[in-house]
């Protein structure tokens, strides 16, 4: 059996409040991603999705901090790493692409300037030679007129072009690890299959890791071949793509599947009824260490 | 770019245009007669006899309508009228003041910049910092504390006892005698500058691009280098230009204070005295100075960003 390349280990981290007290968001999120492996992560709103990834990434802020728990990437716990270390891991092994992509581009810079800094950075290149190689990875993902797109400003193009010029930008050092949060939900439908499409294609060619974010299952059954279920704070179910969905173990899963509309399947009376996951998300604070999740009205109703 | 350029300053003729007139309206309607102030000594009533003299001799008793058209056709040619009460053409008195003036701004926006826009960069680097404490407060008292009274400490403290500067006048134009009225009128603008670049920053730091940045491997010099500086240029350049336009208009106190020939305190004693011409002159130089400005900060932001040459 080969190593994994990502080991997430216990994970507990929570928001620091004044010197002692800390309020948790992870409670213990332990999961593996394979080298080449695609591996989706699901769940609510707040339930802790994106804080993993921004740990992993080290770039959580303050207040928010790690308590405990390791993150190991090929063997090295990222979480003790000295920052300089740490900074030529980032962007460079450990890439991310962002939700949103009106906002994760400088307006003032040139799309071609911001993915050369990539090649500046970890591959010790030239600005000439950077910008050279930031229309090549304009190219390979499949923006039309790489050369001159490259001098344009993000304010020229659209969300899907934006879109795939993080992802050049991500993949420019050919990372191990590609953390994909949300990066399809601020884009419309057709726009968001053609960037699934290639964030597939692309890292199915280089070897690359995904850790996918999303709320959106449909999404991550297209691209994912494990998927881990988190609910406020804690990783409830992990499983095969495929069998999570035949199969959902977990209330919450079943609730998520649910709650999904299908085409084609309808009950005796013509209509399929959607089903519906309480409103509120629980107060973490009163939720048990054990990983038991209540019916939330019943929940919701105790003090 | 170039059309862009062109564009904004042909813009500010018709700005211009409209400022005469209007100041021209107002000069019309205040009242007072320049005749009538300079016999008013006090002591005695003005004679009738000098002051219709006087009228007759500046054409005051003209219809209104016949006195705008001259001022209008001198002012085509650059001709800013005579004053009342020195005789001389307005554009001279004007041309003799103006340049102690623009050095007295420049000199306290240059201060203003090199200690306002580092210091408050520095805040926003570290929040919560004692440096980020201390540039706030020191900002609050700097913007709440009167020029005039700033000056006054200033003058008491390095030329009264510390006998380090001049503690007033022009010194033919030493820099010694700039440092204390430029200091002075630099500090409601360093104070400006240092909370604007402050909040600038902050904001700046706080963008997904940032975020993105740093998720690059970058370092935080670097991030700063690349990512912040350009950004949070656009507000700074925006201060700089709106507090530039009014310096001039401050300069006033700070001109009258330290005896400093500038526009400032010739616009004060012309009012004072209703010399008419000279008070008409002066303004207009003064909003043409605030019209240069504003250009040169669109023209800025234009080069800073792309976006705005799209319009």
């Amino acid at each position: 059996m080969t190593a994994p390349l990502l080991d997430i280990r216990s994970l507990h981290l929570g928001v620091a409040l004044g010197r002692s007290a800390h309020h948790p968001l992870l409670k213990g999120v332990s999961f593996q991603i394979m080298p080449g492996e695609a591996y989706g992560l699901v769940g609510e709103s707040g339930s802790g999705k994106s804080v993993t990834s921004l740990a992993v990434m080290g770039l959580l802020k303050r207040p928010l901090a790690v308590s405990s728990g390791e993150i190991l990437f090929k063997g090295q716990n990222l979480l003790t790493l000295p920052k300089r270390e740490m900074r030529r891991l980032r962007g460079n092994r450990i890439a991310m692409i962002f939700q949103e992509p009106m906002t994760a581009l400088n307006p003032l810079s040139t799309v071609g300037r911001q993915i050369a800094e990539m090649f500046v950075l970890h591959q010790d290149k030239s600005w000439n030679e950077a910008q050279k190689l930031a229309i090549d990875a304009l190219a390979s993902v499949r923006v039309p007129n790489p050369d001159r797109r490259a001098k344009n400003y993000p304010h020229q193009m659209s969300g899907g072009l934006r879109q795939r010029v993080m992802i050049a930008m991500a993949l420019a050092c050919n990372p191990d690890l590609l953390i994909a949060d949300e990066p399809t939900t601020a884009l419309d439908v057709t726009v968001q299959a053609e960037v699934l499409r290639l964030i597939k294609e692309l890292c199915a060619e280089r070897g690359t890791a995904v850790l996918f974010i999303s709320h959106d299952l449909g999404v991550i059954a297209s691209i994912c071949q494990r998927v881990g279920v988190m609910y406020a704070g804690c990783l409830v179910e992990e499983n095969e793509t495929r069998a999570l969905f035949d199969t959902p173990r977990h209330d919450y899963t079943k609730g998520l599947l649910g709650a999904l509309p299908r085409l084609g399947s309808r009950s005796q009376h013509g209509r399929q009824r959607l089903v519906d996951i309480d409103s509120i998300i629980a107060d973490r604070s009163k939720l048990t260490e054990t990983r038991f999740i209540a019916p939330r009205g019943i929940e919701g109703s105790q003090p | 770019m170039l059309r862009f350029t062109l564009r904004r300053i042909l813009q500010i003729i018709p700005t211009v245009v409209v400022v005469a007139l209007l100041i021209f309206v107002i000069f019309s309607v205040v009242p007072g007669t320049f005749a009538a102030s300079l016999f008013a000594d006090g002591k005695r009533a003005a004679d009738p006899q000098m002051i219709a003299r006087l009228i007759e001799e500046f054409g005051l008793n003209k219809p209104l309508m016949e006195r705008f058209v001259t001022y209008v056709t001198d002012l085509a040619q650059f001709d800013l009228g005579t004053s009342f009460r020195t005789r001389q053409p307005v554009i001279d008195l004007i041309n003799d003041r103006m340049w102690a003036s623009l050095k007295l701004a420049i000199a306290a926006m240059v201060f203003a910049l090199a200690v306002g826009v580092p210091l408050g960069f520095l805040a926003a680097m570290r929040p919560g910092s004692i440096l980020d404490t201390v540039t706030m407060i020191g900002a609050v008292s700097g913007l709440s504390m009167p020029q005039f009274w700033l000056g006054l400490l200033a003058m008491y403290l390095f030329a009264l006892q510390l006998n380090w500067l001049p503690s007033f006048g022009y010194g033919n134009g030493s820099f010694q005698n700039l440092i204390l009225p430029a200091v002075t009128l630099g500090v409601t603008p360093l104070a400006l500058l240092a909370r604007t670049t402050r909040a600038g920053v902050l904001d700046v730091l706080n963008a997904d691009f940032i975020r993105t940045a740093h998720s690059k491997g970058m370092s935080e010099i670097k991030v700063v280098r690349w990512h912040v500086a350009r950004n949070a240029l656009v507000l700074i350049v925006t201060t700089v230009g709106l507090q530039f336009g009014s310096l001039i208009g401050q300069a006033v106190v700070i001109e009258k204070l330290f005896a400093w020939p500038g526009i400032g305190s010739l616009l004060v004693d012309s009012v004072a005295i209703r010399d008419i011409p000279v008070v008409q002159g002066t303004i207009l130089v003064i909003v043409l100075w605030f019209l240069v400005i504003n250009t040169a900060v669109d023209l800025i932001y234009a080069a800073i960003d792309p976006r705005i040459k799209q319009e």
